[in-house]
């Protein structure tokens, strides 16, 4: 196999320019459609029977004064999600609405409730962001170590790049950020890492293999080329797991699936693109290769 | 040729098969059942013969009726009777009775014996409520210091130097009206500026004041204490639930998280856990003393009742060590109260001289009231109840141990044992997240959970087995290796499976297979190279290592930190995502080069494809 991958470098670097630039416009503009979990609120779910007439229940809950609810159907049509934003100014507890869904003939079997405060949110989300950079840090401390710093950079920036790309589909779409997406969001780091960890890998020993000949750029190349075939099955395995994760997950699960789902397929592109146009952009060479004190070949010995 | 030596294949397969031993009180299924609590008082054989009469009268079979510890435990044959029972017991006993929904383990003996227990499950699997509670720790450290300025200045006084203190904040201010009294005061302090952490403040002076700046060390402190006090307190009010594995821990600087698997009906679990409380002990004020010495309060059953207290409190909650709930000579109910040392020296100062009056224990609460505000945000705003639960006459000086009787009923006796008994929290609560996740839901959640790891293990399977042939056959035999250890390492350690860490497997099983596609990889590579077969495959183990290392220690990093940071369900993502990165490098790298050594390392191979 033999893909001309640095020949297309500067579209894919045009390319996630272009989707970065517009995820960071509607991040900014927009931003993300926070859940429950970030901005606080009660939500309430019930399971009936039978299919539920959403305008039933909203009929009935009108009556609860000043109260706004959002009602929507949840997983399946025998599952309803009610949602409160109110401006209502008097304390309020989900047992109102049971009583008010009780006294209408209305109240099926409440599968779970939420009450959050948002000062928790407001932490989560903090929480979250210093979660991330002190992964970032982390990881730039050891690639530094294990290889060079120009790679540490290459990792970062792709790693940076799927996590704006996902944020930025999320806001696009206005899907609910949860908890659940942070997770994905947090584990797309670790699976982007992986990627471009198995690329630098091989370029590196390309790199330092004194029997290889040739220009930066084709050697380059050519690692690309021996792990493409990997970059894909990888993915490809992840991506089915996640699509039995899609199918048989419910409903809590669909957008933490999704993040991974997209984060995996970014996450795969831009250990490719973002890894290598960093690593050619700072002009890489094997110059700025030192053997690396373990010999790999030494450091596994088992037969 | 590849061939491990005899024991390294025994060290990998002992491995396993502990790790199969450990993984099997999970396919164990567990009986559903149901706990049943009195909130205060000890269940007794009594209650078994109510809930029995109950059951029989339905035609409810169950497997199973028992006393343990101090609740009532019932074994029944399926989730339809236990879901039923719980109805007809929670009718009938009109919200007495604490029922939680719970499942009995059916793990044989002998592998109980040796620490084999099924896998915790997390709310979200077995249904019950969550709750998040924070400690006003600002406030908490506002009064201390200002009881600790006071307390300084009261000591200084009784020195007999001239002083006035007031606190502000995090300091406290000391006027003085002559430097001796100043020098005096200054020698005092300094001898008294220890804590274990260091210094307790520093002192800054001007002119003739003082003001004691006190460090920060020496303020987390205090609220480490207030926060550690309030987790004892807390604890002991779950457990008069009687709910079975209820956690009660801290998280983070100021919070507590507490969770009560099976337990669905958070009003009355709200009830005693949320009794954000604290007790106050005072004497009834006299008809003539002035309305500045006195307080008028209602009655915390009877609104409508009002007395009079004297404005000084005695003692506070926290001198209360017991409190329990009995029948005296003539059979009335009545309770006996324990207070400590200082406590009871304070009710000794107290009740001398005052036989003859009452003495009303005043019941603290903060109450919490929510609301949306004109910008549709969540606001919470705190407010406190004071209401005298009790107000009974001093026949007697007290001292450490007394009693209160002449209650109405013995339900009346009990909740104020467990009032006197619970009420002592060090600093403000208030609730910040509550989460009710009913049984069914916690069913389903497993369900999904269970076909999501069958659909996904299966699909990759098929997909290895027919890209690799027998390596793939190797590298899915290490992935149903790999799924046992994770299965038994977080059984043995007791860690929590929650729906986001099922989802955490799911997504090893998928990057699992990543180190044994790398190594497949670069034996095609090596057999591309015209390398005989035997070191193609040994090559292609060796060059992979160090990449499979590389970049799985990148993605434990961040797992950990993930779980340092995270919270509720990112952490048992991060639990279950380290825990399977850590067994996924050994199955992928040994288990799968033991099974290709089994099949290849005993032949001489010419021609190999992968």
């Amino acid at each position: 196999m033999n893909i001309p991958f640095t020949k297309f470098n500067n579209l894919g670097l045009a390319i996630s320019g272009l989707l970065l630039i517009l995820s960071i416009a509607f991040i900014s503009l927009r931003g993300l459609n926070f859940g429950l979990d970030f901005t606080g609120g009660i939500s309430i779910e019930i399971n009936y029977d039978g299919k539920v007439e959403l305008e039933d229940i909203r009929t009935s809950l009108s009556s609860i004064e000043d109260a706004n609810f959002v009602v929507l159907n949840f997983g399946s049509d025998d599952n309803i999600l009610i949602k409160f934003q109110s401006e209502d100014v008097e304390s309020f507890s989900p047992q109102t609405v049971f009583d008010q869904l009780e006294v209408d003939n209305l109240l099926g079997e409440v599968t779970k409730t939420e009450v959050i405060f948002p000062q928790i949110g407001e932490e989560l989300r903090d929480n979250g962001g210093i979660a991330i950079l002190v992964a970032i840090f982390a990881i730039l401390v050891y690639i530094i170590f294990r290889f060079q710093y120009k790679f540490g950079i290459g990792a970062i920036a792709a790693l940076v790049h799927d996590v704006l790309l996902i944020l930025g589909l999320f806001s696009i779409f206005q899907l609910t950020f949860d908890l659940s997406v942070l997770a994905a969001v947090l584990a797309i780091v670790g699976y982007s890492l992986n990627d471009s960890i198995v690329v630098s890998d091989r370029i590196r020993e390309n790199f330092l293999d004194q029997n290889q000949k040739g220009s930066s750029d084709s050697l380059i190349n050519k690692s690309l080329n021996q792990v493409f075939a990997r970059t894909i099955i990888t993915s490809f395995t992840t991506l089915l797991v996640l699509m039995a994760l899609l199918i048989a997950g419910g409903a809590a699960l669909t957008n933490f699936s999704l993040a991974l789902a997209v984060g995996v397929i970014i996450g795969s592109y831009s250990s490719i693109f973002i890894v290598v146009g960093v690593l050619l952009k700072m002009n890489l060479s094997n110059k700025d290769m030192e053997k690396p004190k373990n010999d790999p070949e030494e450091s596994y010995s088992m037969n | 040729m590849n061939q491990f030596r005899i024991w390294q294949y025994l060290l990998i397969f002992s491995t396993i098969l502990i790790g199969i031993i450990y993984a099997i009180p999970n396919f164990f299924p567990s009986k559903p059942a149901l706990q049943i609590a009195l909130g205060g008082s000890t269940a007794n054989e009594r209650v078994i013969i109510e809930v029995s009469e109950v059951l029989d009268r339905n035609n409810i079979n169950y497997s199973e009726i028992l006393l343990q510890e101090n609740s009532v435990k019932v074994v029944l044959d399926n989730v339809e009777d236990q879901l039923a029972s719980r109805r007809l017991i929670a009718d009938y006993s009109d919200g007495d009775y604490i029922i939680a929904l719970n499942s009995e383990p059916t793990t044989p003996d002998w592998l109980r014996n040796i620490g084999g227990n099924p896998l915790n499950l997390g709310l979200d699997l077995a249904g019950g409520i969550h709750f998040l509670l924070e400690v006003d720790t600002q406030r908490y450290s506002i009064e201390r210091i200002s009881s600790e300025s006071a307390s300084i200045e009261d000591e200084l006084k009784r020195q007999g130097l001239a002083v006035t203190s007031s606190a502000v904040g995090s300091e406290a201010y000391f006027s003085f009206t002559n430097s001796a009294d100043l020098e005096a005061a200054k020698e005092y302090l300094n001898d008294n500026n220890f804590t274990i952490s260091g210094n307790k403040f520093n002192i800054l002076q001007n002119g003739l004041d003082l003001t004691l700046v006190y460090t920060d060390s020496f303020l987390s402190e205090i609220i480490d204490y207030a926060v550690e006090q309030n987790l004892v307190a807390l604890r002991n009010r779950v457990n008069e639930l009687g709910v079975s594995e209820p956690i009660v821990q801290r998280e983070g600087k100021g919070r507590i998280v507490v969770e009560l698997p099976g337990v669905q009906d958070s009003a009355s679990a709200k009830k005693i856990i949320g009794k954000t409380a604290n007790l106050e002990f005072r004497l009834e004020a006299r008809n003539s003393d002035s309305f500045l010495r006195k307080e008028k309060f209602s009655y915390k059953d009877n609104p409508v009742a009002t007395a009079f207290l004297e404005k000084k409190t005695i003692l506070t909650g926290d001198s209360v060590t017991n409190a329990q709930s009995s029948f005296d000579e003539n059979g009335r109910p009545q309770v006996n109260i324990s207070l400590d040392i200082d406590g009871g020296r304070a009710m000794q100062n107290a009740t001398t001289g005052n036989i003859g009056r009452r003495l009303g224990v005043v019941l603290v609460e903060e109450k919490t009231k929510t609301f949306f505000d004109v910008n549709n945000e969540v606001r919470q705003e705190t407010f406190i109840e004071k209401n005298i639960i009790s107000n009974a006459t001093i026949q007697a000086v007290l001292g450490t141990s007394f009693r209160i009787t002449g209650l109405g009923s013995s339900t009346e006796s009990s909740e104020l044992a467990l009032l006197l008994r619970a009420g002592a929290l060090a600093a403000p609560m208030k609730f910040v997240e509550e989460q009710t996740i009913g049984p069914t839901l916690g069913q389903e959640n497993i369900d999904k959970g269970v076909d999501s790891i069958i659909i996904g293990f299966c699909l990759v399977f098929l997909f290895m087995i027919l890209r690799y042939r027998l390596f793939g056959l190797s590298a899915n035999i290490a992935l149903i290796c790999n799924l046992i250890l994770v299965t038994s390492i977080m059984s043995v350690f007791g860690a929590t499976l929650t729906l986001p860490g099922i989802a955490g497997i799911v997504l090893t099983v998928g990057m699992a297979v990543d180190a044994n596609v790398l190594i497949f990889a670069r034996i095609s590579e090596e057999l591309k190279n015209n390398i005989d077969v035997q070191s193609a495959i040994k090559n292609g183990f060796a060059k992979a290592f160090s990449t499979i290392m590389d970049a799985n220690i990148t993605t434990l990093i961040v797992a950990l930190i993930l779980y340092a940071i995270g919270t509720g369900p990112i952490k048992g993502f991060a639990v279950t995502l380290s825990i399977g990165i850590i067994t996924s490098i050994f199955t992928a790298i040994l288990v799968t080069r033991s099974f290709v050594n089994m099949i290849y390392g005993y032949r001489d191979i010419r021609e190999l494809k992968v």
